[in-house]
């Protein structure tokens, strides 16, 4: 009684439009027939340059460098430099230093108690730290990357 | 125990910045316009010494600019958001409960994690200084309100040196701060309570419980109580998802024709699609606003349509096909528009839509597929890189950003250079 009072209802039917596909995979691993890779087991995840380059990465900064005074130690124009803020630069260390409202890369070195912004190209000149009032070390150089 | 809440703010941060990869801004006065370099929105401290106020036109103090050299920039916000991120993660390093508050301001807890919270905050100033670049004030207190007026008062006196604790001087801090600059408390409630004879933060402070549950409601309540020491506000971790995203932006131009007010739409409605995808949610609901040039200084009219969509959705298609749509409703020939915003909201996580018998979602694993490589493709090589044709080329619409400086960190074409000379 119910059900005749239900069919007196219907007017119209919509025709059901199936717009999408649902796929459902049928296994989630594969299963293998041959003969399993002798590797599997040795398979690790794959390299990830950033975390041999980068140890500070909210620190870590990329710069270009124009010029060619630090060519002897290994730095060519359009080469890019990773310069790491967190690390102090020690007597040595290759950095980005603020010379006159300007980025300058150069070896960080102290001699005899004073302190020098070094080119490694024959044709610069020193710059001595306490000659100059507007000097700051903004970075150090961790690694150049240069196209082969 | 007794809570330790420390404000982290940056100081002139979007100056701050521009002040990191260009070293000849130090010590000049800098300022900072809004989209469309219309006012400004940033000062350097020197700036502000010059009497350049918040919100100030840019054409107001062409006069000011070119007579103390001021440097402008128009707001590169891919360098500030990329910066914003290399500052929380720095502060993230000193606690394990922090909340991200805007692009400039985390609290920090500082329960359990160090003995002086003075000394440990000016690790933390240096640490950031050091490592972003960016100058900070923090403030330390036993709730947020007052960490929050702890950081006015390191960044007000040069005595503090950048960092102070309010806990030991509270009622003495307070009473030099007026209830106008307490947060949480907006400009309404401010002059009602100067009406009241309540013109400090400590006179507020000692206000009885019922007046202020009875004029303030029981937030106003909080706030007082907050003043007082006892802490009412968490450390908020995981902010909620948005109830809505609005993007709107002025032209950098009047705007004439149907066709630019509908790629405008659509651009907008990319970005805010976008958006949406990255919090995992879709929208129900679409709202554009069309709003013209004010003719003789009179009030600039506004026209609002809005449609409610049918599957709730984040496919970028069909949102900026209703967007098309509803600006289509409402534009009408002659006037020259200023703006266009598109807002989405009615807003549901996006594996929890309701479906429609007689609509079917038009979101299928097809289109989410090409959703999410679109905005990888936008994440890894910089926003705008592929997007709709519907959202123009040229844009000859888009706000002007004439001073922008270079995405020093976003961008491998434009990295800071340095001289080997």
């Amino acid at each position: 009684m119910k059900r005749r009072h239900a069919e007196e209802r219907i007017t119209r039917i919509w025709a059901f439009e199936p717009r999408t596909k649902l796929e459902i995979p049928l296994f989630t691993a594969g299963i293998s027939a041959g003969f399993p890779s002798p590797a599997d087991d040795f398979i690790d995840r794959s390299l990830d340059l950033n975390e041999f380059l980068v140890t500070h990465p909210s620190a870590t900064f990329f710069v270009r460098v124009e010029g060619t005074s630090m060519i002897q130690a290994g730095i060519h124009p359009g080469d890019i430099l990773i310069v790491d803020r967190a690390l102090e630069p020690l007597p040595g260390s290759i950095v980005v230093a603020v010379l006159d409202g300007e980025f300058t890369v150069k070896r960080f070195q102290r001699v005899e108690g004073k302190s020098f912004l070094l080119a490694e190209n024959p044709d610069f000149v020193p710059v001595a730290i306490e000659d100059r009032t507007q000097v700051e070390v903004w970075g150090v150089v961790t690694y150049v990357i240069h196209k082969a | 125990m007794n809570k330790i809440f420390a404000l982290v703010d940056c100081n002139n941060f979007y100056v701050s910045c521009e002040r990191v990869f260009n070293p000849s801004l130090a010590e000049r006065p800098v300022v900072v316009l809004s989209n469309n370099d219309g006012c400004i929105i940033a000062r350097s401290n020197e700036a502000k010494n010059l009497g350049i106020r918040m919100g100030h036109p840019l054409f107001q103090c062409r006069d000011l600019v070119e007579r103390h050299r001021i440097a402008v920039f128009s707001s590169n916000f891919s360098l500030y958001g990329d910066m914003s991120h290399r500052v929380m993660d720095t502060l993230a390093r000193f606690t394990p409960e922090m909340e991200v508050y805007s692009i400039d301001e985390a609290f920090l807890s500082l329960e359990g994690v160090c003995s002086d919270p003075e000394d440990y905050a000016r690790r933390i100033s240096r640490t950031v200084k050091q490592w972003v670049g960016i100058p900070v004030a923090i403030g330390i207190g036993p709730s947020k309100t007052l960490a929050k007026a702890a950081a006015r008062a390191a960044k007000k006196h040069p005595a503090h040196d950048g960092v102070f604790d309010i806990t030991s001087c509270r009622e003495e801090t307070l009473s030099g701060i007026e209830v106008d600059d307490i947060w949480g408390v907006g400009r309404r409630y401010a002059r009602f309570l100067r009406g009241h004879g309540i013109v400090s933060a400590l006179d507020l402070a000692r206000a009885p419980d019922a007046w202020v549950k009875k004029h303030l409601t029981i937030e106003g309540l909080r706030t007082v109580m907050e003043l007082r020491g006892i802490s009412c506000m968490p450390i908020d971790s995981a902010p909620a998802p948005k109830k809505a995203i609005m993007c709107s932006r002025s032209f950098g131009r009047k705007v004439y024709s149907l066709e630019e007010l509908q790629e405008a739409a659509s651009a907008y409605t990319s970005k805010a699609a976008e958006k949406l995808r990255r919090q995992g949610s879709a929208a129900s609901f679409i709202q554009v606003l069309l709003i013209e040039f004010p003719f003789n200084h009179g009030f600039p009219k506004c026209a609002v349509s809005s449609l409610k969509i049918p599957v709730a959705t984040a496919y970028t298609p069909e949102l900026s096909g209703y967007a098309k749509t509803l600006i289509e409703r409402i534009y009408r020939p002659g006037p020259a528009y200023r703006k266009v915003g598109v807002l989405l909201s009615g807003i549901v996580p996006r594996g929890q839509v309701q479906m429609n018998l007689f609509h079917p979602s038009r979101e299928g694993p097809k289109e989410l597929a090409l959703m999410n490589t679109l905005d990888r493709i936008n994440t890894r090589w910089g926003s705008g890189t592929i997007g709709y044709a519907s959202s123009g080329f040229s844009r000859p619409w888009w706000m002007r950003q004439e001073k922008r400086s270079a995405r020093f960190t976003t961008s491998w074409a434009e990295l800071p250079l340095v001289k080997a000379s």
